[in-house]
């Protein structure tokens, strides 16, 4: 395998104009969490013009295609992430200068769909034709309420059985995620009950609320955290708000002390303010069960060999999303990051592009040891 | 007047495209074969090195890699002093700087300039030109510019347009140019050449020209260069010649007003020499070459004179060089 990933690294420079270009067009198409469309419709173009198979949009707003495989008795996935946190109208304008790229999405997740849409054509330029069926999937609603709705309405509905699968982020390279974290999303709304602007609005209760989320004992184990994730209320300067949210996240390697921290979180927030001019409600808004593959697993051995040829430093990710589905239905998965890069989710988003090559190398590597070894959950 | 109208309604219906008609590359591919022709692609720079990158990426992708319709794509720069040249380089497009092009005449500064060197320099029987500022960049800024010329062989010379909706109202929505075209061109036009009022966006900077009529077309070197190319076609071949196509948005960074003075200047020059070579205006006196501008400092004003001079390169195949280089007697 030494001079095998090398030498991909190496091939692969001959398709860089075409990934980059993939990049520059996916990060400048618009995709909010449950609006990909048009995201959707360049990804099914691409896949057409590259001769796939089976080219499908569902109704959960993913786009498939199936690349056959010389036996087609087996089917692997690699899937990234459409949406993006942005709005349709933000500025989705990428920028390319010496070197890299910035701009909302870039990394998150514009990269790993060009790797998707650019893969038949890596593929074909390493002349590997693998014996397995590839299924690449580009998966709606990912983030935030869309709850990787995308992902477990494929892997519910599909009629092929998967037998392993990537999924591709376009940061960090060295990433080998195969851990999946307990989660529960929340948010806590608080609106008040009088409509008057001499009324105190909802301030001073959210203050309380966020004090309630920061206090609530973590430590004790499984451990656990709780972020606070977004505070929203008002819109100006001199009028209180009548309404504002609090978004948070638990996470922990324990379904049981997610489970117990929503549950107690809920009671507490509730308990607080019952006697005040304001109504709160909490509402959770995603979960994810806990999942995991073992650290000497072959296909995380796979990786990280593999980045250990390539002079890449693994480093161990859990994650909490498209990954913890997989590993929910017993599919043995990982989730890889692709390149080096920065300012994740602000407008200035950015990535490194020597390292793609590294990235992809491990990508096409990985998927050469799913083929042909075949791993188990 | 009437016979006017009739014939811009008629050229606005047969001539004026919308780039999603020449969508699918494999018929373009096919349209380009069947006609036997070469299409080179010339971005003209100078200090572009906030957007060049992304142009080179997604035209040498798009129109190169995946699809061979463009045959050579080269990036002519007038002595940027930022990294334009080393980016575009980067992403693999042929650089040139202007100067070193036919450089026994010399190198005048304009983005015209450029322009007449990229007849000499590229191979193309079609060549595509296309301003390095667009950050909302894709392969219809070239392929709807081209696509008529693959399929219409009566036109020579297509024009970009881009929908600038300045009100919507009903279904009409006024289509309009940028301040320099709707306050100096476009009257002028109305006054001179009324059928050339038809050009929605008639100074954009990206359009396609067959070779054969580009060799033939005197340049001026700066901003004019535009305005007298539609007035030289116009008067040598007809409206018919022309065509403009809707390429929908272009997002591109917006210039002071002061810089939009300037480029009305060079502008008026150009087209006054037009008026002058045709005979549509006499006896008018020499013109002064200087432009002036002011500028306010509390209650003191300076005023800011810049001579401008609007030069003419020659007709490309007048050239000796160019002569022999592309086979011309």
């Amino acid at each position: 395998m030494s001079s095998e990933v090398l030498s991909y690294r190496e091939a692969l420079k001959s398709v860089r104009e075409i990934l980059f270009a993939n990049v520059v067009m996916a990060g400048e198409i618009p995709a909010p969490t449950g609006d990909e469309w048009r995201l959707t419709r360049f990804l099914s173009d691409r896949f057409t013009e590259s001769g796939l198979d089976n080219i499908a949009n569902d109704e959960a707003g993913n786009v498939a295609g199936v690349l056959s495989g010389k036996s087609a008795t087996r089917n692997l996935l690699v899937a990234a992430h459409l949406d993006k946190i942005w709005s349709q109208n933000d500025d989705h304008t990428v920028s390319v200068g010496v070197g890299e790229m910035s701009g909302r999405g870039v990394a998150d997740n514009s990269l790993g769909i060009a790797a998707l849409a650019s893969l038949p054509l890596i593929l074909q330029t390493l002349d590997i034709k693998l014996e397995s069926n590839l299924i690449l999937l580009g998966t709606s609603r990912s983030f935030g309420r869309g709850n990787i709705g995308g992902m477990r309405f494929f892997l519910e509905n599909s009629e092929r059985e998967i037998e392993s699968a990537l999924c591709l982020e376009g940061i960090s390279l060295g990433r080998v995620s195969y851990t999946s974290l307990g989660m529960a999303r929340g948010e806590i709304s608080a609106v008040s009950k009088r409509a008057d602007e001499s009324a105190d609005g909802v301030v001073g209760v959210l203050a309380d609320c966020v004090d309630v989320l920061l206090k609530i004992d973590r430590r004790e184990r499984p451990a656990a955290t709780i972020l606070v994730g977004g505070i929203n209320a008002g819109s100006g300067f001199n009028v209180p708000p009548l309404f504002g949210t609090i978004r948070f996240e638990i996470r922990s390697e324990s379904a049981s002390k997610v489970a117990a921290l929503e549950k107690e979180i809920i009671r507490t927030v509730g308990g607080l303010l019952s006697e005040k001019d304001v109504s709160v409600g909490v509402e959770m808004v995603a979960h994810r069960n806990p999942g995991r593959l073992r650290p000497d697993h072959e296909l995380v051995k796979s990786a990280e060999s593999t980045l250990a040829e390539l002079g890449v430093e693994t480093h161990d990710e859990p994650s909490i999303s498209e990954l913890a589905a997989l590993l929910e239905q017993k599919i043995p998965a990982l989730t890889l990051g692709i390149t080096e890069g920065g300012h994740r989710h602000s407008p200035q988003e950015s990535i490194v592009l020597e390292p793609i090559f590294d990235g992809l190398a491990q990508v096409v590597s990985v998927l050469n040891f799913m083929d042909k070894e075949c791993p188990k959950f | 007047m009437a016979g006017n109208e009739e014939k811009i309604a008629k050229w606005l219906e047969t001539n004026t495209f919308h780039h999603s008609e020449f969508w699918d590359m494999q018929e373009l591919l096919r349209a380009k074969q069947e006609a036997g022709v070469t299409i080179s692609l010339c971005v003209p720079t100078l200090n572009e090195e906030k957007t060049i990158g992304k142009e080179v990426i997604v035209f040498k992708s798009e129109l190169m890699d995946r699809y061979p319709f463009v045959d050579e794509f080269a990036v002519i720069d007038s002595g940027s002093s930022d990294r334009t040249l080393e980016i575009a380089a980067s992403y693999g497009a042929d650089t040139y700087l202007s100067a070193d092009i036919l450089p026994k005449h010399g190198d005048k500064p304009g983005k015209g300039e450029n322009l007449w060197k990229a007849i000499h320099q590229l191979k193309g029987d079609i060549i595509c030109y296309v301003d390095a500022d667009i950050k909302n960049i894709h392969p219809k800024f070239v392929t709807g510019l081209v696509a008529p010329l693959l399929y219409r062989p009566e036109v020579h010379y297509v024009k970009a347009f881009y929908d600038r909706p300045l009100a919507v109202s009903d279904e009409v929505r006024p289509s309009g140019g940028g301040r320099v075209t709707e306050i100096l061109v476009r009257p002028l036009f109305s006054m001179f050449f009324p059928e050339l009022s038809a050009l929605i966006q008639p100074i954009s900077g990206e359009y396609a020209v067959r070779r054969e009529l580009l060799e033939t077309l005197s340049f001026p070197i700066g901003y004019g260069v535009e305005t007298a190319h539609l007035i030289d076609v116009y008067q040598a071949h007809g409206l018919g010649a022309l065509a403009q196509t809707d390429l929908d948005k272009r997002v591109h960074r917006n210039q002071p007003t002061v810089d939009l003075g300037k480029m009305s200047f060079g502008i008026l020059q150009s087209f006054i020499n037009r008026l002058r070579s045709y005979g549509l205006i006499t006896g008018t006196p020499d013109l002064s070459s200087l432009f002036r501008q002011f500028q306010a400092e509390g209650r003191r004003y300076e005023m800011i004179a810049r001579e401008m001079i609007e030069e003419e390169r020659p007709p490309m195949i007048s050239i000796p060089e160019y002569r022999n280089r592309h086979g011309r007697k």
